[in-house]
């Protein structure tokens, strides 16, 4: 499994937590083109910033490091990461390869 | 329960575990919070009581001073808000006090820095209070007195009794004044209590 399939894994699983606590009608879907925030989004403020800190917390039992998955490149960028689960997971394997070098 | 300081603690007690590391470390303080969640799963309690404060008069205090102080009671408490909460909002919720002085409402000369820094905390506290509350955790501080530790050791004698005739109370504070708030906000009972900010000795 390569690095971004075993992000994408720990993304999807944050999903799964964040959907539990979700009525039916507002759970996200679990495919990478899943649209998270923005037009189109799903997620309220408080859903996205869970669903991030819910990420973060399986990428750090995954790989074994923390990673601050909302920091400033994250939130100045003109295209947010946090549109879709795929860009996310995108954004999660950039910071997990720059952290190992 | 665990403890983080600078400088190792002489604290001991069963079940107690001690981390050394700058609070406003952000790199060491998730390290901290993660290593928390693997031991323990979940993370209840927050006493977010580390603080430096440094008395002079505003002409003769050094930037370096100014942004030590800052850096530790402001981006400190801030960085262990932002990480408890990350680990209390996937558990049942939790409970956060922070640490804020007297020295705020009584706009205590000599101490403008460490009074500015702890009204930051005020307003940290009142606010994380609303953004946090949807995730069942409280926010609040305990604005202490002062009270015989190293944080007052250099402070002039007639200082301190000035401060004190200032209070209702005119007395030093004890560390059970302070214990017998945070017991009142960590209570199960107080879950209906959030961004309060309670002053010791008849402060207000």
């Amino acid at each position: 499994m390569t690095k971004k399939e075993r992000i994408l894994r720990c993304v999807l699983s944050a999903v799964d937590e964040l959907n539990e606590g979700l009525p039916r009608a507002k759970q996200l879907g679990k495919t990478p083109e899943v649209v998270l925030f923005g037009e189109q989004g799903s997620l309220d403020s408080l859903g996205l910033a869970t669903l991030v800190v819910l990420s973060e917390q399986r990428v750090e039992e995954e790989f074994g490091h923390a990673v601050t998955v909302a920091d400033e490149r994250a939130m100045s960028q003109h295209r947010s990461p946090f549109r879709t689960i795929e860009t996310m997971a995108d954004y999660i394997t950039l910071l997990v390869e720059e952290e190992r070098n | 329960m665990v403890g983080c300081s600078r400088e190792p603690s002489t604290y001991q007690a069963t079940g107690y575990e001690h981390v050394c590391l700058d609070v406003s470390d952000e790199v060491k303080v998730k390290q901290m919070f993660g290593q928390i969640r693997k031991k323990h799963q979940r993370l209840e309690v927050l006493i977010n009581n580390a603080g430096i404060a440094s008395m002079n008069h505003t002409l003769l205090t050094p930037l370096a001073t100014v942004r030590k102080i800052l850096e530790t009671n402001v981006v400190g408490s801030f960085l262990f808000c932002r990480e408890a909460a990350k680990s209390m909002m996937t558990g049942e919720g939790g409970r956060i006090v922070n640490f804020s002085t007297v020295a705020t409402p009584l706009k205590l000369e000599g101490e403008a820095v460490y009074a500015a820094s702890k009204a930051a905390i005020n307003t940290l506290t009142q606010i994380l209070a609303r953004e946090f509350a949807s995730q069942n955790i409280t926010v609040n501080a305990v604005g202490p007195t002062p009270i015989q530790t190293d944080l007052i050791g250099a402070v002039p004698k007639e200082k301190i009794e000035d401060l004190l005739k200032r209070q209702a109370i005119p007395r030093l504070g004890e560390f059970s004044d302070v214990a017998n708030v945070i017991d009142f906000f960590i209570r199960p009972e107080s879950r209906f209590v959030t961004g309060q900010i309670v002053y010791l000795g008849g402060v207000s």
